[in-house]
């Protein structure tokens, strides 16, 4: 998945706006656990990406996200002993011992997976719509050199893709028995470090590694960068709310308790629309 | 002149090599000059060029006597970080050298490395784009750029910082003949705008002397020839013929003086009397007189085809259509170029011979195993000794039988390509009915070409060759396929298709105006000799 610019309010926001935004929906993620919040952030992300033209990316991602969740699910659901209401007895299952899957471990399982679709939404949606090269220039003043080593990663991720199925391409032509796989594995890395040398010497003599530090770079405060740095505030605000006077309660053990009251349904709706009042203001978007 | 580079008794040894790359090497170059380097593989040009850069000795290591200075900085106490304020480089491929992920901070990469301030920064770059005429991918991610505009924002990576000096290692190799042109032509525009001093190393000479005020030839790390670009055609035809343009070879073969370029070869024939008219090539063409016996060669009938693509398409998902009912027949040990721009589908059409795609819809029927070697020689090559790749019999078949115990990796660029081609040919139980190559020519001299196209010739199989460059497929096919949005638009003899354009023209048919289907230069002595008029 990459970055590519699209004419939507979250994409023409400065990176640190953009950052700001996605890292407080995965804040809104961590913080809350009932389910009424906790789908409401996921309906954000999801919304998010939809208003920002990424509907495509979060399709791609969502199937990753929903196998996760149910793997999450089922191991929390085997592993865990905690809960009162048993649904199903396995008996003495291998390396597991005795197993007695309750109501309470499935349900929180399904949490912890809904949090990490959450999660993997919110990370799909950072990586196609906040531009790479301008968090570099956002943090290549504070390290340089990690900065400038996750760009790198991210550019030379898709061409080691494609180095890799030549390399797959070339083997299916050679006639007789294909080569071993270690043999595979030490022509990929040699490919690999061929490319890390070349990738090296460009770097050379773009100039990098000279001595001093970049220049800081002042840009105005777009309308843009504005609405979805105050969302982001909003969204760790609301979620910090709940937590702090418990608005969206939810405890798995020893019973499921999850109430839903007007102050969950309040945080809930709050977060959605504080995440997407952003994307009503289009004025700018195109480039 | 103020000179910008100047190397004085230069002798370079890479790590751990017997031999300098480098011999005693001293030149001086001036601003504003345009400078073409040519040579064999393995001659030292690229070594030169990494040392006007810095990368020598500061970046591969190994061992550098003698000084070397770039506008007035020593690179044996400056960096390539610090040479790059004077230096911008342009390597081969444009893959490896384009660092960020959107072209306009690509482009501010350089200019940021050197702390300039952001309003300079902007403006650099926006000059640097309207220069090479890439404002319109300024917001593009370079994920997405074709070859050619990948290159052309490399370029202005390296142009940005308004270099005194820009030193290219064979830039037009990867780029079909169409953007390679337009590269150069660039070029020389950025010369003459800017006074920026222009080193180039190109093994396709025809397509950069014209623009040339000087050429510096090397042979095993010395400077054998150092010359304007019509001496130094007139040395490489006596001394090194390798070197010497198609055009060159023409000329002399007439007794005339090599000149450097289309324009100025066909006005040295006009002034010794040889009718090299657009007019002459249509009366040639009726007559059809002297024609090469390829000339005569004709599309395989489809049923003694050893591949036959019969309407293929190739329709990607939620995406483009590479071939558009594209088809193709190749008869028993015909050797067939497919030519055409970058993205037209030839590569793709390679692919659907050899089994490694399935058509969409349409058929691939062969008379055998189809053998394909793609772009890459080294992809082939996985093993720790070339003996351990293939067959003794199949390395002797490629001249490789006394390579046995060397490293894949060591082996030049061509002999990487003959090991390739040695592996997809080597199964005893089941020859190839068809040879396919994707682009075997990329980064080759005329001398590693030559060598090819004798193989080609050689192998008892049909031969499909992909490739941009005329002058070879004017050495080894029959026929050729010009593919152009998936589907062919020209399919005829060589002579034919080779002799009748610009681009896809070897040069002596440029300079013949395409008379008579002459598309070496023997075959254009041999007619302009039938032909000759009393001047």
């Amino acid at each position: 998945m990459n970055y590519r610019r699209r004419a939507s309010p979250l994409h023409v926001a400065r990176a640190g706006a953009g950052c700001a935004y996605c890292l407080a929906l995965a804040c809104a993620a961590l913080l809350l656990s009932s389910p009424v919040a906790l789908g409401a952030v996921v309906v954000a992300i999801v919304g998010a990406g939809i208003a920002a033209g990424l509907g495509r990316e979060m399709r791609r991602a969502a199937p990753l996200a929903v196998t996760l969740a149910l793997v999450i699910a089922l191991i929390n659901a085997l592993v865990t002993r905690d809960g009162l209401t048993v649904i199903v007895r396995l008996g003495d299952l291998p390396v597991l011992g005795h197993t007695d899957v309750t109501l309470e471990a499935t349900v929180y399982g399904l949490i912890l997976g809904l949090r990490a679709v959450a999660l993997i939404m919110c990370g799909a949606l950072y990586t196609a719509a906040v531009d790479p090269d301008e968090v570099l220039k956002l943090f290549r003043r504070v390290s340089f050199r990690s900065a400038l080593t996750a760009t790198l990663a991210t550019r030379m991720v898709p061409v080691l893709v494609r180095d890799a199925r030549r390399l797959t391409d070339a083997q299916r032509c050679r006639p007789g028995r294909p080569p071993s796989r270690l043999a595979l594995m030490r022509a990929a890395t040699a490919g690999v470090l061929d490319r890390a040398l070349d990738v090296a010497a460009a770097l050379e003599v773009r100039g990098y590694g000279r001595p001093g530090r970049p220049p800081r770079v002042h840009r105005p405060w777009s309308r843009h960068d504005i609405a979805f740095a105050a969302s982001a505030v909003a969204v760790v605000g609301l979620s910090l709310g709940a937590r702090v006077f418990d608005l969206a309660q939810f405890s798995a053990y020893p019973s499921l308790h999850a109430p839903v009251g007007v102050g969950t349904v309040a945080i809930a709706v709050g977060l959605v629309v504080c995440a997407l009042l952003p994307f009503a203001d289009r004025r700018g978007v195109q480039r | 002149m103020t000179d910008v580079l100047e190397l004085d008794r230069v002798s370079y040894w890479y790590p751990d090599a017997q031999r300098p790359a480098l011999d005693g090497v001293s030149l001086t170059i001036g601003a504003g000059e345009l400078v073409v380097l040519a040579g064999l593989s393995g001659s030292g040009k690229s070594t030169l060029l990494r040392t006007a850069s810095g990368l020598v000795p500061h970046f591969h290591g190994g061992k550098l006597a003698g000084t070397v200075s770039v506008a007035g900085m020593d690179t044996r106490t400056q960096t390539p970080a610090e040479l790059a304020a004077a230096v911008g480089t342009l390597f081969q491929d444009p893959e490896t050298q384009v660092v960020m992920n959107g072209v306009r901070a690509e482009l501010a990469f350089p200019l940021e490395n050197r702390g300039d301030s952001a309003p300079a920064v902007a403006r650099g770059v926006e000059e640097a784009a309207l220069a090479l005429g890439i404002a319109h991918l300024l917001d593009r991610p370079t994920s997405q750029l074709s070859g050619g505009e990948l290159q052309r924002v490399a370029l202005a990576a390296a142009l940005a910082g308004r270099p005194s000096l820009i030193v290219l290692d064979e830039p037009t190799s990867q780029l079909d003949p169409v953007a390679g042109d337009e590269l150069i032509a660039l070029l020389r525009r950025i010369n003459e705008d800017s006074e920026a001093t222009v080193v180039i190393c190109e093994h396709r000479l025809e397509r950069c002397l014209s623009i040339a005020d000087r050429v510096i030839a090397m042979d095993e790390g010395r400077i054998v020839c150092d010359a304007p670009p019509r001496e130094f055609l007139a040395w490489a035809c006596e001394a090194l013929p390798a070197l010497a343009t198609p055009g060159a070879r023409l000329l002399q073969g007439l007794g005339l003086r090599p000149a450097a370029g289309v324009k100025a070869a066909r006005a040295a024939l006009r002034a010794d009397g040889y009718d090299v008219s657009d007019g002459a090539a249509d009366r040639d063409a009726r007559e059809d007189r002297g024609a090469p016996e390829a000339a005569r060669s004709r599309p395989a009938r489809s049923r003694d085809a050893a591949l036959r693509l019969d309407r293929v398409w190739h329709e990607i998902a939620r995406g483009p259509t590479i071939l558009r009912s594209a088809s193709v027949s190749i008869a028993t040990r015909e050797r067939v170029a497919l030519m055409g721009r970058n993205g037209a589908g030839k590569s793709t059409l390679l692919r659907h011979a050899a089994g490694l795609m399935q058509p969409t819809r349409g058929r691939v029927h062969s008379a055998g195993r189809v053998a394909l070697l793609l772009q890459n020689p080294t992809d082939y090559l996985v093993h720790e000794t070339v003996a351990e790749e293939t067959s003794p019999a199949a390395l002797a078949s490629v001249g490789l039988e006394g390579f046995g115990d060397r490293h894949p990796r060591d082996l030049s660029g061509g002999e990487k390509q003959r090991l390739a081609l040695a592996i997809v040919l080597d199964d005893a139980a089941s020859p190839p009915a068809v040879v396919c190559l994707d682009e075997p020519t990329r980064g080759m001299d005329r001398t590693h070409k030559h060598e090819l196209a004798r193989m080609l010739r050689e192998i008892d199989a049909a031969v499909l060759v992909a490739t941009h460059d005329p002058e070879f497929v004017a050495e080894f096919a029959d026929r050729v396929v010009l593919l152009a949005d998936g589907a062919p638009i020209a399919d005829g003899p060589a002579a034919e298709i080779l002799s009748g354009g610009t681009y896809f023209a070897t040069e002596s048919a440029r300079i013949l105006g395409g008379a008579g289907g002459a598309l070496t230069p023997e075959q254009g002595i041999g007619l302009l000799r039938r032909a000759e008029v009393p001047a």
